[in-house]
């Protein structure tokens, strides 16, 4: 980590006159007062806010943040409402099938469009367009495709196909692949982006080496350049994991949760505790779950990244 | 990366020793290979373009058309009476001001926040590479490990927070807001690119005797155009995409253009009227589109360098 910093602090210390201890506070006292902003967004929101989250959720606050401490009645209460318990469910369903389908459909498009192929630009500004939309534009336009009477379904029974089904958006059981289709609208094509990276990552000679020994290019894919770009399918991981876990204004478009509850999220739970249910103990032993769940997506992500480094490189 | 670099580094020895054919092979245009590739493409960028002319074109028609009930369809006559509509006299409840207070309010956030934001984290970044003091690497880590921390564990007590400094509910709150949550993203862009000018043009303006915003301002900033573009593009399109800060931090008189969006798609009053609500969709992300196709490239630069790791 500081083997960079070496020379240079050693640099600015020739400058500055090296000597006394108590210069330890006031070298590169500029720089100090520059980055007080992030000083204080780190210590106070980042750890602050964390803390005090964690510290509340353990208190009988109900309209105001001034309860008593309880310890872990607001959890017990938490995972004996059934509406929490179907957001996690929803979270958990919603997020393995669209973790797998975005890393999926990423990858065989940017394979796809890694093949030297015509208009690989029209192709990859089309993939991509829906990520620069918000989720609120994004849940809108697909809550009126997947209209039951004006929408797709609407359509193609007046076109003549008549039993044709497509109300996921108003059925209990499906409202889920209603989410799916309109997440996966909006997030594969940044996960193609970063899978197409990593790909043109991959050094030409390692296709030279597979071709000559008679490997086939799916096998080669698959065994060798997958592994190879374990870096990024990390960070696609992460980065989509911890979106998953925040998902929350797609909802509030598409579904707004319903219908009844089977489309609600752990983040909707949470903010209606907090801003209109009244009983904010509820809502940040909520929160608390949800940084519980992000930790265990990035410690094992952490320990990958920064903790085997000596033996990498 | 480093892997890649020795990689290159062993190819003369290889590459003496496989003998490749130079030059395009001749092939024809229709091979199995090349349908299959083709035709998958083609049916996933149908699934990516049908919402956006869905979109348009149900803006572009008029009710009684829409109640025919195809969606497919292209409009019979064109009418940008549901767009006026959206923008002048959409109802929220009983508020009928359509979308026009809402993009304003989205303009008055964006502008500031993103100037804010850009110029707090091009000094961190700046900072944490030149001028590295004790701490600032945990800083910087936890800064980094924080944008991983949901929004929601942070929003009550930064809500009496703002309440506390007299913001809460107004413009200046979701500025600070966002230039708060903006920071990890945005240090670390400014971070790496920093890192990667040449050492010796900061050195040389230290023995010269400049100081810290001198060499900020007079070195630094004009060789970063590239990477002030990419933050541009990058907080340009995520402040005006954002719903959950607008709606908790702004106040009902500012609310964001797709809080407000939200509100008259969504609001349970009256009959729907299906070509105003997608023409305020659209309305609404017109602004983001734009910027996507003004910027080409570079929002793709900005969004990979969101996944790149420090």
């Amino acid at each position: 980590m500081a083997d960079t910093a070496v020379p240079l602090e050693a640099g600015t210390e020739t400058v500055n006159r090296p000597g006394l201890l108590k210069r330890i506070l006031l070298h590169n006292l500029p720089a100090k007062i520059a980055a007080v902003p992030m000083m204080l967004t780190v210590l106070v929101v980042f750890v602050g806010c964390t803390i005090w989250t964690i510290y509340y959720s353990m208190t009988n606050s109900k309209l105001l943040p001034t309860g008593k401490f309880i310890g872990f009645d607001q959890y017990e209460r938490l995972f004996a409402t059934s509406r929490w318990n179907v957001s996690v469910t929803n979270l958990i369903a919603y997020g393995v099938m669209s973790l797998v389908f975005t890393l999926v459909i990423g990858f065989v498009l940017a394979v796809l469009i890694d093949q030297k192929i015509r208009f690989e630009s029209a192709f990859r500004t089309v993939m991509l367009y829906p990520f620069a939309l918000s989720f609120i534009v994004t849940g809108l336009v697909w809550q009126w495709i997947m209209n039951p009477t004006l929408g797709l379904q609407g359509t193609l029974r007046n076109l003549g196909w008549t039993n044709f089904t497509f109300d996921w958006i108003a059925n209990p059981r499906m409202v889920l692949f209603a989410l799916l289709i309109a997440g996966l609208w909006h997030g594969t094509g940044f996960c193609m982006v970063l899978m197409l990276a990593g790909l043109r990552g991959v050094d030409e000679e390692i296709w030279k080496a597979a071709r000559v020994d008679g490997i086939p290019t799916w096998r080669t894919y698959i065994s060798i350049v997958l592994p190879m770009m374990r870096g990024v399918l990390v960070t696609a991981v992460v980065i989509i994991g911890s979106g998953i876990v925040r998902l929350y204004d797609l909802v509030v478009a598409l579904t707004n949760g319903g219908p009844g509850i089977s489309s609600e999220v752990p983040a909707k739970y949470v903010f209606n505790y907090m801003f209109s249910g009244g009983n904010i103990g509820q809502g940040l032993a909520g929160a608390t779950m949800m940084l519980l769940t992000v930790l265990i997506i990035m410690i094992p992500w952490a320990y990958l990244e920064y903790g085997g480094k000596g033996k990498r490189t | 990366m480093s892997q890649t670099a020795t990689m290159a580094g062993s190819t003369p020895a290889t590459a003496g020793t496989v003998v490749e054919a130079r030059g395009p092979k001749p092939k024809p245009f229709f091979t199995p290979r090349k349908i299959i590739i083709y035709s998958v493409l083609v049916f996933f960028s149908l699934y990516y373009l049908f919402p956006l002319y869905v979109m348009v074109m149900t803006s572009l028609k008029t009710m009684p058309e829409i109640r025919f009930g195809n969606i497919f369809a292209l409009p019979q006559a064109p009418t940008f009476d549901a767009w006026i509509k959206a923008w002048t006299s959409a109802c929220t409840g009983l508020n009928c001001q359509g979308l026009s207070p809402g993009f304003w309010n989205s303009v008055k956030i964006t502008i500031p926040s993103t100037i804010v934001s850009i110029f707090i984290a091009a000094v961190n970044g700046y900072a944490l590479v030149n001028w590295r003091f004790r701490g600032s690497e945990i800083f910087f880590a936890i800064l980094i490990f924080g944008s991983f921390i949901p929004y929601q564990v942070m929003l009550y007590p930064l809500v009496m927070i703002t309440r506390e400094m007299g913001i809460f509910g107004s413009l200046q709150a979701v500025i600070l807001i966002h230039t708060v949550f903006g920071m990890p993203i945005l240090t670390l862009l400014f971070r790496n690119y920093f890192a990667s000018l040449p050492q010796e043009l900061f050195k040389a303006a230290r023995v010269d005797g400049a100081g810290f915003w001198r060499i900020f301002f007079e070195i630094m900033l004009p060789m970063s155009l590239p990477i002030f573009v990419v933050a541009l593009i990058l907080q340009v399109t995520g402040i005006w995409n954002d719903f959950l800060f607008g709606v908790v931090f702004a106040g009902t008189q500012n609310y964001p253009m797709t809080v407000q969006l939200n509100n008259i798609v969504n609001s349970v009053q009256g009959t729907p009227d299906y070509s105003v609500n997608m023409a305020a969709t659209v309305l609404t992300g017109l602004v983001p589109l734009t910027v996507y196709f003004v910027s080409g490239k570079w929002f793709v630069r900005g969004v990979a360098a969101g996944a790149v790791k420090g």
